[in-house]
């Protein structure tokens, strides 16, 4: 049998409905023997509905409009890369660009000819005349030492004397 | 909550419209006073927008919400215990205090002078009830009554177990059963 103590701790529950089914019968059981509690219980339900006559009030007109006001006065709060989260149109460009100025990177980057240094000299003799002004070197002493050039043919011709 | 996290800001209007008046009401009857209701809730709403990056939904948003607000008014009601203390509980509400109280519901009957002086009588004794509860336990009766908060969200707003808080509300609805007496006694026999 449930004490009054018990009681105690389950009225409000009871009252308010929030008990399950077990304990709201074993509750039943002890109202039904115990006259003070049965009173107690009426007397809790009658505040309950005492309570409910505190009518609402409602806040001022002003109240609103304080909020708001504070509201937009709150300092912008953003980590350094918020800004881009509201715009996807921002981040796409900003990746575009990104990509475009490696792409122009990569394609201007000076092309080392894979030749060897011989080579190379003999490809610079030949187009010197194209890349330099030609009246200048014409005139130009040192070079006049040096020995003609000589054609393909004509080496093929001494090779032949010479055999 | 989780769209006034994600920068919506119409979800903020949408939270301010649907917790204004439970909030009000709830640090109203808390307080007392309806100036400092109204800054408290205002308080409480900036407090949410501020927290709005960092909130996550481990609990309930009305327990967070009214745990903010709770915290508020029973730290509001400490700085103004001295002047409290001064204020003679009996003393007469003002008109503008007794004016805030607007009930939604029109009534349709016209009550006669003496009736409107017995059911103004009848709340002033309902709401003095409820103000001489002890803060906590006015807190919870508040919560428990007017936002029908369950047990766990309550223990959870005022920081104790659920035994300790039926505990304490068993302790407040007995004082509000012997302060209300009277109206009890008039409510039984009118039955």
């Amino acid at each position: 049998m449930m004490s009054c103590t018990k009681m105690e701790e389950r009225i409000l529950a009871y009252v308010d409905g929030r008990l399950k089914d077990s304990e709201r019968s074993e509750t039943e059981k002890h109202l039904a023997s115990c006259a003070a509690c049965r009173v107690r219980v009426n007397e809790f339900r009658s505040v309950g509905e005492l309570l409910d006559e505190l009518p609402l009030m409602e806040p001022s007109p002003a109240f609103d409009v304080r909020v708001r006001a504070r509201v937009a006065a709150e300092p912008v709060k953003q980590s350094w890369w918020a800004w881009l989260r509201p715009s996807p149109r921002i981040a796409f460009a900003a990746s575009a660009l990104l990509v475009a100025t490696l792409w122009i990177g990569y394609r201007s980057r000076p092309i080392t000819p894979d030749i060897s240094p011989d080579e190379a000299d003999a490809q610079m003799m030949q187009d010197i005349s194209v890349m330099e002004d030609h009246d200048t070197l014409a005139n130009f002493e040192p070079l006049k030492e040096l020995p003609p050039a000589v054609d393909n043919a004509d080496d093929a011709d001494d090779s032949d004397h010479q055999m | 909550m989780l769209d006034v996290k994600s920068g919506d800001e119409r979800s903020f209007e949408l939270l301010l419209q649907r917790y204004r008046t439970p909030l009000v009401n709830f640090l109203y009857r808390m307080v007392r006073s309806r100036e400092q209701a109204e800054d408290l809730a205002q308080e409480v709403f900036i407090r949410v927008y501020r927290a709005r990056e960092e909130y996550v939904p481990s609990a309930k948003f009305t327990t967070w919400l009214f745990r903010i607000a709770t915290n508020l008014a029973l730290n509001s009601l400490r700085d103004h215990r001295y002047q409290k203390l001064e204020m003679s509980i009996d003393a007469p509400l003002t008109d503008s205090e007794e004016g805030d109280e607007r009930p939604f519901e029109v009534a349709d009957k016209h009550p006669t002078v003496e009736q409107e002086l017995v059911e103004g009588e009848r709340k002033k004794m309902i709401r003095h009830a409820i103000e001489k509860l002890p803060e906590k336990q006015r807190a919870a009766v508040l919560l428990h009554k007017y936002q029908e908060l369950d047990y766990a969200e309550i223990a959870k707003i005022l920081s104790c177990s659920e035994s300790a808080l039926k505990s304490m509300l068993f302790r407040a609805y007995e004082m509000l059963r012997v302060e209300l007496a009277p109206l009890v006694r008039q409510g039984k026999e009118a039955k």
